[in-house]
C-alpha cells in the first residue's frame, strides 16, 4: 500500500551548480533504490506467481499450474465474506474510537493542570507494550470471566459474569487494539491542539462563540490534517491487525472475530496451502488499495495545504 | 454609546503585578491610544478591558454597567489582533459573517451588513478567497471587516499596523480614521510608535510599567509633558535632554530641547559642535552633531529644508529658551 505524503516543492537553487550533484546523488542512491526495489518486488512476484499453483506443502512435487482456482476457491469460501467484514469491522470500529477518543483526550491534556508531564507519559505508555502483550494481559487478567478483573467486578455487583472474548470476541479485540492504539492518535492530535494559533480562540471568543462553538468551528478544522494522517497511518496496520487475534481468541468462536491476515494464515499455514494463502494475499493487497484509493478520495484533500 | 471606565485596575502574572492600580476614563466616540515601550502593559491593558483576562482587583464599567465580571462576547466590543487572528479555513466572507452567525443576526442582514463592509474596506473582490490568499494589508482589513460587522460599542486595536510594511502602514493608518470618522465609535489603539500615536489620537495615554505617566491630547503631550519620560518619548526626532551645567543655569537638574527648536547656523551661535550624521530628506535636514560639549549624548538637530553640511563640518547651534522644558532630579517637570 502506498502512503501518500504531502510533497513539498523544493525551493529554487542555481541550475548550473546542482546539475552535476543531481546526476551523481541519483547514481548514488540507485543502489538504495534497487534493493528496496527487489526487496518489494521479489516477494510479490514470488506470491502472484504461487498464487496461480496447486502448491500443497503436505504434497510436495505435486505442483502445477491451476489458472484462477486458488482465487476462485479462496473467494467462494464463506470464510472470506466473514472476514472481509470482520476486517472492515475492525478497522472501522478502532479508527473511530481513537480518533474520537484521542480528540477528546487531546483537548483534556492540553489544559495545564497540575502533574501535566507524568500523565502525558502515562498516556503514551500503552504505545510502548507489545501487541502480544497487551492482549493477553487484557485477556487473562480483565477478560477472563474466572479470573479477570472485569469478572470480579461483576460478581461483586451481583452480576453474572461476562465472558467477553467468547460472546462478544470482535468486539473485544476492536476495544483491546483501540486501546493500544489510543496513545498514538492523541499524541498526534495533542501537538496539533499546540500548533493552534491562541488569538485564534480569542477572537472566536470575542466574536460570541462559546466554547463548543470554539471547538466545532476553530479547532476542528485545524486539527483536519492531523486526524487525516492519523487515520491514513492507521490504516495500514489495523488492516493487518493479527498478534492480537492469534493469542486472544484464535479467530474464532467460529470466524467471528477472523480477519483477512488471520484468514490467509489458517489458509497457507494451518492448512498448508501455500497456493491459497498466496491467493488470499494477492486479494488483501487488493483490497488493502481499495481502502487506501477510498480513504484519499474522502480525506486526502485535507493534506494539501 | 462607548463610555468605558477604568477603577482602580490591577493585574498580576502569580508574583508579577504588571498594571498597578490605574484609573482610567475613556469618553464616548474618542480615539484614545495607549502607547509606550515594549513590555509596559498596554497589551495587558487592553485585554482586561476586552475580558480576555480578568482583572486581578478594580472595576471595569462600559457604559455605566459594571462589565468586571461579563465574558468578552458580553461587553460588546471587537477586537483587532496584532497577528489578525482570522480563520483560516474559512473564505473572507465567513470571516467576517462568523460573529454575526455566533449572535444569530438573520441571513440577509448577515449579506448586507457583509456586503457594505466588503465595499468600504475594498474587499469585495476577495469576499471568496481563503485568508492565506491575501496580503497582509488585506488580511488587516478583514479583520476589522469582522470587527465591523458586530456594530460594536467600542473597537480595540492591538498594534494592528506593526506587521506591515511602511508605505501601507501609513495607509492603513489613514484608512482607520477614517473609519473613526464615519462611525464616530470608540477607538482604543495600543500602540509603541510615537508617530501612530501621534497623528491618530484624541487622546494618548502614555504607559511606563503598567503606570500612566500622563494622559492628554496629542499637542498637550508635545507641548507639556509631564516628566522627563514622556518628554522623551513623545516627538520624532527625540528630544534633546541636557544634563551639568547647561541645566544648572537654567535652574534644572535636566532641560530638555526639541531638535526643531534648535536655531542652526554655519558661521554662529551659543553652542559648537561638529556634525557627525545629516540625513538630508529634502523637507528637512536631521543633524546629529558630537563634540558639543554638553554632554555624552549626541545632540539632534532638525533644519527647516536643505542645509549643506557633511560630516565633521563645524556648526553653531542656539537654542530657544521659551520652549525649553526643565526637569528637577525626579524627573518631573518644573
Ligand atoms: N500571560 C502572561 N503571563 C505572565 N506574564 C505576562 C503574561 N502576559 C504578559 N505578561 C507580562 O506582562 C508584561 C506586559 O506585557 P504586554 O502587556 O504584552 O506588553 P506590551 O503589549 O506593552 O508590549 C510583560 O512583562 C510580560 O512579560
Ligand atoms: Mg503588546
Amino acid at each position: 500500500m502506498v502512503v501518500p505524503y504531502p510533497v513539498h516543492s523544493e525551493p529554487e537553487r542555481p541550475l548550473m551548480a546542482t546539475q552535476h550533484s543531481r546526476a551523481a546523488a541519483r547514481l548514488m542512491i540507485s543502489p538504495a533504490v534497487l534493493l528496496l526495489l527487489g526487496w518489494m518486488l521479489i516477494p510479490l512476484c514470488m506470491t502472484l506467481y504461487f498464487s496461480f499453483l496447486r502448491y500443497n506443502l503436505l504434497m510436495p512435487g505435486m505442483e502445477e499450474f491451476t489458472g484462477w482456482m486458488n482465487y476462485r476457491f479462496f473467494l467462494t469460501d464463506p470464510a472470506f465474506m466473514d472476514a472481509l467484514v470482520n476486517t472492515l469491522l475492525l478497522v472501522g470500529g478502532v479508527l473511530l474510537i481513537t480518533t474520537v477518543g484521542g480528540t477528546l483526550l487531546a483537548l483534556l491534556l492540553d489544559q495545564p493542570f497540575w502533574g501535566q508531564g507524568i500523565v502525558r507519559i502515562m498516556v503514551i505508555a500503552p504505545f510502548f507494550v507489545m501487541p502480544t502483550v497487551s492482549a493477553l494481559v487484557w485477556k487473562n487478567m480483565f477478560m477472563n470471566p474466572v479470573n479477570g478483573l472485569f469478572g470480579h467486578l461483576f460478581q461483586s455487583l451481583g452480576l453474572q459474569p461476562y465472558d467477553f472474548l467468547s460472546q462478544a470476541p470482535l468486539a473485544s479485540i476492536i476495544f483491546i487494539v483501540s486501546w493500544q492504539w489510543l496513545p498514538f492518535a492523541t499524541l498526534i492530535l495533542l501537538t496539533a491542539f499546540q500548533s493552534l494559533d491562541q488569538e485564534q480562540l480569542e477572537a472566536a471568543e470575542m466574536d460570541g462563540a462559546p466554547a463548543l462553538a470554539r471547538f466545532w468551528y476553530i479547532m476542528l478544522p485545524h486539527l483536519a490534517r492531523a486526524i487525516t494522517v492519523v487515520v491514513l497511518i492507521q490504516t495500514i496496520f489495523l488492516l493487518s491487525i493479527f498478534a492480537e487475534i492469534l493469542v486472544t481468541t484464535g479467530g474464532g468462536p467460529g470466524t467471528a472475530s477472523t480477519n483477512l491476515t488471520y484468514l490467509i494464515y489458517m489458509q497457507s499455514l494451518l492448512q498448508f496451502d501455500v497456493g491459497m494463502g498466496s491467493a488470499g494475499g494477492v486479494v488483501a493487497i487488493i483490497l488493502a488499495n481499495i481502502v487506501a484509493i477510498f480513504l484519499m478520495r474522502m480525506i486526502g484533500k485535507n493534506l494539501d495545504a | 454609546m462607548g463610555r468605558i471606565q477604568l477603577e482602580k485596575v490591577t493585574k498580576s502574572f502569580g508574583e508579577v503585578n504588571v498594571i498597578p492600580p490605574l484609573d482610567l476614563e475613556i469618553n464616548d466616540g474618542e480615539f484614545v491610544v495607549f502607547v509606550g515601550p515594549s513590555g509596559c502593559g498596554k497589551s495587558t491593558l487592553l485585554r482586561l478591558i476586552a475580558g480576555l483576562e480578568d482583572v486581578t482587583s478594580g472595576k471595569i464599567e462600559i457604559d455605566g454597567t459594571n462589565a468586571t465580571e461579563l465574558a468578552p462576547a458580553q461587553r460588546g466590543l471587537a477586537m483587532v489582533f496584532q497577528s489578525y487572528a482570522l480563520y483560516p479555513h474559512m473564505s473572507v466572507r465567513k470571516n467576517i459573517a462568523f460573529p454575526m452567525k455566533m449572535a444569530k443576526v438573520p441571513q440577509d442582514e448577515q449579506k448586507r451588513r457583509i456586503d457594505a463592509a466588503a465595499k468600504a474596506l475594498n474587499l469585495t473582490d476577495y469576499l471568496d478567497r481563503r485568508p492565506g490568499q491575501l496580503s497582509g494589508g488585506q488580511r488587516q482589513r478583514v479583520a476589522i471587516g469582522r470587527a465591523i460587522v458586530r456594530e460594536p460599542q467600542a473597537f480595540l486595536f492591538d498594534e494592528p499596523l506593526s506587521n506591515l510594511d511602511a508605505a501601507l502602514r501609513v495607509g492603513m493608518r489613514l484608512e482607520i480614521m477614517e473609519l473613526h470618522e464615519r462611525l464616530a465609535t470608540t477607538m482604543i489603539y495600543v500602540t509603541h510608535d510615537q508617530v501612530e500615536a501621534m497623528t491618530m489620537a484624541d487622546k494618548i495615554v502614555v504607559l511606563r510599567a503598567g503606570h500612566i505617566e500622563q494622559v492628554g491630547s496629542p499637542l498637550e503631550l508635545y507641548h507639556n509633558p509631564r516628566n522627563e519620560f514622556v518628554a522623551g518619548f513623545i516627538g520624532s526626532p527625540k528630544m534633546n535632554l541636557l544634563k551639568g551645567d547647561t541645566a544648572r543655569q537654567h535652574g534644572a537638574a535636566t532641560v530638555g530641547v526639541r531638535p526643531e527648536h534648535i536655531a542652526v547656523s554655519t558661521t554662529e551661535g551659543l553652542w559648537q559642535g561638529k556634525v557627525n550624521v545629516a540625513e538630508h530628506l529634502g523637507s528637512d535636514t536631521f543633524l546629529h552633531v558630537n563634540d558639543h560639549g554638553l554632554g555624552s549624548e549626541p545632540l539632534t538637530v532638525r533644519v527647516d529644508g536643505e542645509l549643506p553640511v557633511k560630516h565633521g563640518d563645524t556648526i553653531f547651534m542656539t537654542p530657544d529658551t521659551s520652549k525649553m522644558h526643565r526637569f528637577d532630579d525626579e524627573g518631573l517637570r518644573l
